[in-house]
């Protein structure tokens, strides 16, 4: 993983890569994904229901692959930005194989910057054997609001 | 069954509060090969000035999951998960989570719409803090597919 150092709006340009990854996804990381969020849907770790539901194989959930796109930047935004919304849609299926797994590229490029209102969006491509697997990902970010809270 | 059009509007009772614990955020935040200090170290989010470790941009998802297991069970909701594929996820923040906090999510479905094969559904469902202020909703596209025949 590569992360740049801590940003200033008014430097951003669009189309900028901000931060970049590959997650070698396998198998083990499916597993511990439905532990931490309570997802135990057996799709994301049985081969014999996946076929019985007629899939291609075991997929990666959705909000795996959404929750590494967006923690590719999270580094970056450091203690000063945060994150207001993030939304995508699934477009695509990440087939897990058991034994090779999947490779999953991760781009985080600048779309737009208002430095006036202190805010930009992040786009994210997300990538598997060539094509997009989220579509419209988009980050949301601006100035921390006062320490008012935690 | 299809998709019962009535739960446009239906509002769920808030789940029971869910205690956002340090070491879940750690646990959530490694799940996703996060290396953001904020989320693993609570000394670096202390020096951030937050009470304690920040939870990852989709933790939410946790809550949010509680409130579809309520929307599952209505008898007459005719949504059956075997059929269910996530289409769309949103986060709109207030401010982020923070280990500690003391989260309820209410659920209200928000607009079903019948297109080729299968049902949209949208639900939001609104997270508070112990005070009762708005944290983050999470608005969720399900596409529910049609019974096989």
């Amino acid at each position: 993983m590569s992360t740049a150092s801590t940003p200033a709006l008014s430097a951003l340009q669009p189309g900028d890569v901000v931060a970049q990854r590959t997650i070698e996804l396998s198998r083990e990381m499916l597993v511990r994904y439905a532990g931490a969020s309570g997802d135990f849907n057996p799709i994301h770790y049985r081969d014999d229901v996946a076929a019985q539901m007629g899939l291609p194989g075991v997929l990666a959930h959705g909000m795996l692959t959404m929750g590494l796109a967006v923690e590719t930047v999270s580094a970056w935004l450091g203690p000063e930005l945060q994150i207001r919304e993030y939304g995508t849609r699934f477009t695509r299926p990440v087939v897990v194989d058991p034994v090779t797994g999947a490779s999953v590229e991760i781009v985080a490029k600048v779309g737009a910057v208002d430095v006036d209102a202190g805010t930009a969006r992040i786009d994210l491509t997300v990538s598997y054997e060539g094509r997009t697997v989220l579509g419209k990902a988009q980050v949301q970010v601006g100035a921390r609001a006062p320490r008012s809270h935690g | 069954m299809p998709v019962n059009p009535e739960l446009v509007g239906r509002e769920f009772p808030p789940t029971a509060p869910y205690l956002v614990g340090r070491e879940k955020v750690r646990e959530f935040a490694r799940a996703l090969h996060s290396s953001d200090p904020l989320h693993l170290d609570p000394i670096a989010a202390r020096a951030a000035g937050y009470a304690d470790v920040v939870a990852p941009t989709t933790f939410p998802i946790v809550l949010q999951d509680f409130t579809l297991q309520q929307l599952l069970a209505q008898p007459d909701s005719g949504i059956v998960l075997s059929r269910v594929l996530h289409a769309e996820q949103r986060f709109q923040y207030t401010r982020p989570i923070v280990a500690g906090d003391e989260l309820t999510a209410a659920l209200e479905v928000t607009g079903i719409r019948s297109m080729g094969g299968g049902t949209m559904v949208t639900s939001e469902a609104r997270i508070r803090d112990a005070a009762g202020e708005h944290v983050v909703t999470a608005v969720s596209v399900l596409v529910v597919g049609e019974a096989d025949a």
